[in-house]
This record gives C-alpha cells, structure tokens and sequence, in this order.
C-alpha cells in the first residue's frame, strides 16, 4: 500500500486520489484510446476494444451482464440519465425517493415536472422504512422510485433489498456512495456510479441499466447505452482498472476503514455538546459526520485547514446555496458545526489520530470566543 | 415571553444567543427566538433535543420573520 502525498485530505467521499492502478492504465491508454470508438478504421477499433474491455469490468464489478453498463460525463449525468430514462419509459411520471437522496436525484426529480411525486422520510440515522417506500410506490401515477445503496453524507445504509415494490414499478439506486466499499445491492432496473468516488479519474460516470428494465434515453440522441454521448475512452478504462483494484483489496480496505472511523466517532462524542450522525455499525466504511453546538461549519472547515485537514461540511455557511444539508435537516439532526470526514484508501492511523488531536484543538478554541 | 431578535444573523449565532439567554428564563418559562436564518429551522429543535429543553414550536413574527419558541424544562 502506497502513501500518497494526499495526507492530511480526509474528503475522499468528494474525491478520493488517484488510484495507483488508475494511472498506470490512463497513462497507457491515452497512446491507444484516442480514436473514436464507432469509427471502422484500425485507430477506431483499438479504442472501441478498450472501452468494450472497461465495460466488462465494471460490469464484473457491479453484477451486471457488460450490455448492460455505459459510461457518462459523470455521477451527476448517469444519475440524471439512468432515474429520468426510466421514467421516459413508462407512461406514469411520479417519483418515490428517500428525504436524503444526493442533490443530483432531488435536482433530477425537480426537473421532471410530476403531482405523482412522492418522499419518503427518514428516521434519526437516516434510513427509510421499506414498508414507506413500498406503500408510497402503490400510489396512482408513480413511475419510478429511487433509492440510494448508502448515504453520501451520514453513510447510513439504505434497506434496498428489502423493498418488495408494486410489479412494473422499476428501481432505480444512485450507489455513488457504495460502490468499492460495500457490497451493492442486486434488486435494481438501473443503478449509477462516479469513478472518481472511488479512485478512478473524475468525469467518469457509470449506468447500469437491467436488459429486462424498459429504459429510453431522456435527452437528445441514441438509446444504446453504448453511445451516452462520447466516453472519455482511457478515462472509462482507466476507471474500471482502479475498480478493479479497489474491489480486490475491498474487504481489508474496509475492515481497516471501520475501524479508523471508529476512533474518530468516539473522539468527536467525547467532545462537550456533539453529536455523532447516521447509523454507528450499518454504515459505509470510510466515512463519518458530526455537529457541534455553537460552533460556525466553516470556522470548522478552516480551522482543520490550517492545521493541514481537509474535510466537508453540510452546514448553511460552506453551501453555495446557504442552504443547510437536506440530508442532516431530514434526520432532524443538528446543522451548524458540522464535519463529514471520508477517508482515503491509505488513510493511516497515525493521521486518524493527529485528526482527532486537531479537532478538539479546533472546536475547543471556536468556543473559547463564544464564551459558552 | 423573553424574545431575542435574531433577524439577520446566520447560524450558529441565533443558537448562541439562545443558550446564553436561558439562564435568565425561569423553569416552566418561554423563550423565543427570532431569526430569518434557514438553518435556525432545524437548529433550534437540535439544540433543544441536545440541551435536553422543550421545543414548543416555530410561529410568525409581526414582520413575517419566523419564531421558534422554546420551554425550560431544566
């Protein structure tokens, strides 16, 4: 395992680095992708074998047959893509979706004009209750729901192989969050990924659509899920080498990443008047939030900076929007002085635990202002 | 009903206000706070769950600005 020179970066829920695997094989195929991949002359057909290869990996990796996988502009395209071509596709327009579902799907939803629409609430860690979701999918005028594999904020699990929905009402799962981290549920019409989630290059989107799911290209052009517009074609296969990658070493990856969240859990619940969010024990590996009463999200977030910690924030005051996380507000969580801290593949202990030093520093200082 | 007029401050400043004036409420008393911030929507029930005081609920100032009330229970 190999220590980049990304220490101190714990915001790989954003972007995790470059995986070593990812640059070996972009660097590579940039000599030989370089064509386009639906032309016939020999340059062409080089290209289109690479991007057939990358899509037989990370179909591989997703459980899915290599027919059924294309490449997007990115996680926000694919979701985009995948949720609203399934609805093109049936005549209903409603969609069901958890209350924390990542923008993309909200803005998805939002764009796609429906009185069929329908969410369903979270509980305290940020789960949906199945039986919610199924009864909201039996309703008149529903054409889709969308659930995601794991929470990109709280890391909460989603019970996406519990839904027992209505038959011809497709799911789709935004596994942005899961995939090479978690095993990913298999009860969907079309799932989405983003390759720079888990160490492949950014701008690399992924769609998996189910050949027994009715899917219709939402936006202007082909229906084949082999033309979502132009795959960056060593992009798309230097993405697959690093799923690959990740997924060989997953479990260890994994089981050392719950561990070190684990420390960081405990060390922001020792501290006076924070409080831990989303499920402790059914989560994503990597990643962890907290909030802390009286404290500013981006003294936080600039504070940890200084001392050379780069995390992300779901608070009002480090959103374009100045908007707090729709995510922490559905949980009835706390909104202010919030962290999520996502670590790398090669996150190590001692950085966890220089974290857990600064970060009492940090929130013990923003307080000394307030007098509280 | 002690108010505290929060109208243009961003959280976590209305919540720092809120803590600071409940010592001066009597237990069993009100306290409100007003503020345009989104964030107090959802801040004020948090702290409230955390502090372990009683949300009362959230009501309309004259000027349309939101109030959040809040019990002392402790």
């Amino acid at each position: 395992m190999s220590v980049t020179s990304a220490r101190g970066y714990l915001d790989s829920a954003s972007a995790e680095p470059l995986h070593p695997a990812a640059r070996e094989t972009l660097l590579a195929a940039l000599e030989r992708g370089y064509a386009d991949p639906r032309r016939l002359h020999r340059a062409g057909r080089e290209a289109r074998l690479l991007l057939d290869n990358a899509r037989a990996v990370v179909a591989e990796c997703l459980g899915a047959r290599a027919d059924e996988v294309g490449f997007a502009a990115s996680g926000t395209d694919a979701v985009h893509r995948g949720l609203l071509g399934l609805v093109r596709a049936r005549s209903a327009t409603g969609i069901v979706h958890g209350a924390v579902e990542h923008s993309s799907v909200l803005h998805a939803v939002a764009w796609q004009d429906s009185p069929g629409h329908a969410v369903v609430p979270v509980d305290a860690l940020g789960r949906v209750e199945p039986a919610a979701v199924d009864a909201a999918a039996r309703r008149a005028g529903v054409a889709v729901v969308a659930l995601q594999a794991a929470n990109q904020e709280v890391g909460t699990v989603q019970p996406v192989d519990q839904l027992d929905l209505p038959d011809g009402v497709p799911l789709f799962v935004d596994a942005a969050a899961s995939v090479g981290r978690l095993p990913l549920p298999t009860r969907w019409s079309a799932l989405a990924a983003s390759a720079h989630k888990w160490g492949g290059p950014a701008g690399v989107g992924v769609l998996a659509v189910r050949r027994s799911a009715r899917w219709t290209t939402p936006f202007p052009g082909d229906d084949g899920l082999d033309q979502l517009g132009e795959a960056a074609v060593p992009a798309a296969l230097a993405a697959a080498a690093a799923l690959q990658a990740v997924l060989a070493e997953r479990e260890e990856t994994a089981a050392r990443q719950h561990r070190l969240v684990d420390r960081i859990r405990a060390a922001a619940a020792a501290l006076p008047d924070t409080e831990v969010v989303g499920d402790p024990v059914d989560r994503l590996p990597h990643l962890v939030t907290f909030s802390c009463l009286y404290v500013g999200g981006d003294e936080l977030v600039t504070g940890l900076d200084r001392r050379g910690f780069g995390v992300a924030s779901g608070s009002a005051c480090t959103a374009s929007t100045l908007e707090p996380s729709h995510v922490l507000a559905a949980m009835g969580a706390l909104t202010h002085g919030n962290v999520r801290v996502s670590l790398r593949r090669d996150t190590t202990d001692d950085e966890v635990d220089e974290f857990c030093a600064a970060l009492t520093d940090v929130v013990s200082d923003i307080r000394a202002g307030t007098g509280l | 009903m002690t108010e505290l007029d929060c109208r243009g401050q961003v959280c976590p400043r209305p919540i720092i206000e809120l803590a600071r004036a409940l010592p001066g409420v009597a237990i069993g008393d009100l306290l409100a706070v007003v503020a345009d911030d989104p964030a107090a929507r959802h801040d004020v029930p948090a702290w409230c769950r955390m502090r372990g005081q009683e949300y009362v609920g959230e009501e309309s100032a004259d000027d349309g600005a939101p109030r959040y009330v809040v019990r002392r229970v402790s």
